[in-house]
């Protein structure tokens, strides 16, 4: 194992941001802890890079110990904060480089496992980070994680605020990196990310929800999830929930997705409830459960 | 939704020294509609918004807001929209009530406005137990459920909202869009922005920005047979990767 964790708790004064949580990730292993803002996931992050101590639990990173072992762990972890943390004010390059020295190491020795990533930053090395854009202080941040070639990376939400083009780009870096060998823990807020894990943790109050591939976990959504549209999305809504039978209404692109509490739900019948409501061009087709769909399953 | 555009935008430009952020847009709102307003990070979106929201005054080109002029009325657009971003949305040590009558107070509103709007506001939102807890305790979902009413309190003509579900659960992003909804249905506007693409298609109509230029515009069922694409993803994807 490459990060084992067991029975990890945390408290802030009266807030418990990590309750009892336990995980295992497999060497070489891309593992997505999956949860919105305030789930605990970067209080996760702090203790396992031995920047906070966990009230309770145990977990070994590296195999390495957090308490006991942690100038070994700062040694072969990288870590980029959700927050950008370098040097506002030193260039590209002399970030680098910082980073670089710290770790004993030089640019040239590890180029390899960042050429990919900082050939695209190359043609501003001159300028200081802090006038950088969101995307290439982001590659900039990765860069500087990667530079003493550590065992396992960890990213805490990555892709938060980024667009759908850069945040596509990142995870294809991270496929690349995962090939060379390092595991990964990455956390992230959209659920769409969720499938291009190896496995996730679906986490939610400090709790983990479920952990499984993304393939196994939608297989344990307990309904049969039907797409509704009809020309009027907020009638639509109000309509579902006012039908005597719904389990769940939620909006999900064009479509509202809508379960059912009877097993033998027949979408004709709902339909006909829904021309009564003078609803028009209605469509009700059965469509696949998302790690969306389960997370939200789970959290209610 | 009726015919009356209450944004009208017409090749409004925004340099920076020798960068254009802006490179003359055109577009326009209609009364109650939910605009999208989508680009990739650096494309010129919140540049674009400043203009619209009277904060930034436009190098070139024209454009009215809730009737006002951005050159010569930025105060009275101020008055007449909402606006809620991700990053500036209520006072953390101030409690949900004294974060309303601020707000109402800075709007203009009356005490009797304020308290009336208050006990709409907290019967709606259900907030009988949080009214007197500090903003900074709550979950963000409930922050931004919140600061969303907050920004509507002196009933504006349009709400601006910057990425308003960053960051938030599943479950609250959908209740959120449902006061979006509700809010469009009353006849406000909604102007938009968001990196999650699945809320582009909630969207009436959605423009998207590449490089300072809006490079498409219309609603989403469109854009998906425009660009041969099955989802709103892949529309941004083929339009910003070129």
């Amino acid at each position: 194992m490459s990060i084992s964790v067991h029975n990890i708790s945390k408290t802030f004064k009266d807030v418990t941001a990590v309750n009892n949580i336990s995980f295992d990730v497999k060497e070489g292993e891309l593992f997505g802890l999956i949860g919105p803002d305030g789930a605990g996931k970067t209080t996760i992050f702090r203790i396992l890079t031995t920047l906070l101590f966990a009230d309770k639990g145990e977990a070994i990173v590296a195999n390495y110990d957090v308490i006991k072992d942690y100038k070994s762990i700062r040694n072969h972890v990288g870590y980029m904060p959700g927050k950008f943390s370098l040097y506002q004010d030193l260039t590209v390059e002399e970030n680098l480089e910082f980073f670089a020295t710290i770790f004993g190491t030089t640019i040239e020795k590890n180029y390899d496992l960042i050429k990919d990533i900082y050939v695209q930053i190359e043609p501003f090395k001159t300028r200081r980070a802090g006038k950088l854009s969101g995307g290439m202080k982001q590659k900039l941040a990765l860069c500087c994680a990667l530079i003493h070639k550590p065992k396992v990376l960890f990213l805490d939400e990555p892709t938060t605020g980024v667009d759908p083009v850069s945040r596509k780009e990142f995870w294809e870096m991270l496929k690349r990196l995962q090939k060379k060998g390092i595991t990964i823990l990455v956390s992230t807020p959209y659920m769409d990310e969720a499938a291009l894990c190896d496995r996730i943790a679906l986490i939610q109050d400090g709790k983990i929800l479920e952990i499984d591939t993304p393939q196994e976990i939608v297989k344990h959504y307990p309904k049969k999830i039907y797409n509704v549209k009809t020309d009027n999305m907020y009638k639509l809504i109000e309509c579902l929930k006012s039908y005597e039978h719904h389990y769940s209404v939620y909006p999900f692109g064009e479509f509202v997705h809508y379960t059912d509490k009877r097993d033998d739900f027949n979408p004709n019948e709902l339909h006909r409830f829904l021309e009564e409501m003078d609803a028009v061009n209605i469509i009700i087709q059965p469509t696949e459960t998302t790690i969306e769909d389960t997370f939200m399953e789970l959290a209610k | 939704m009726n015919n009356k555009n209450v944004i009208k935008v017409e090749n409004l430009t925004k340099k920076f020294g020798d960068f254009t952020a802006v490179n003359s847009i055109s577009f326009e709102v209609k009364k109650g509609e939910i605009f999208g307003f989508l680009g990739a990070n650096g494309a010129g979106k919140t540049t674009a918004m400043k203009m619209l929201i009277g904060i930034s005054t436009p190098t070139s080109g024209s454009a009215q807001v809730a009737d006002f002029d951005v050159f010569t009325n930025p105060e009275d657009i101020k008055k007449n929209i909402g606006y809620m971003s991700q990053k500036f949305a209520l006072y953390d040590d101030l409690t949900v009530k004294e974060n309303i009558t601020f707000f109402g107070g800075i709007y203009g509103l009356s005490r009797k406005q304020i308290e009336e709007k208050r006990c709409l506001l907290v019967e709606e939102l259900g907030l009988q137990d949080i009214v007197n807890e500090l903003v900074g305790s709550l979950p963000l979902g409930w922050k931004q459920k919140i600061s969303f009413s907050v920004a509507l309190l002196h009933n504006p003509k349009i709400i601006f909202l910057d990425e308003p579900t960053g960051g938030v659960d599943p479950i609250t992003r959908r209740q959120f869009w449902e006061m979006i909804y509700k809010t469009a249905n009353n006849g406000t506007t909604v102007f938009v922005t968001t990196h999650y693409m699945d809320e582009a298609e909630y969207c009436d109509r959605v423009s998207i920005m590449v490089d300072g230029k809006i490079e498409a515009l219309d609603t989403p069922t469109k854009l998906k047979e425009q660009f041969k694409a099955d989802t709103m993803n892949d529309v941004f994807l083929k339009l910003a990767r070129g």
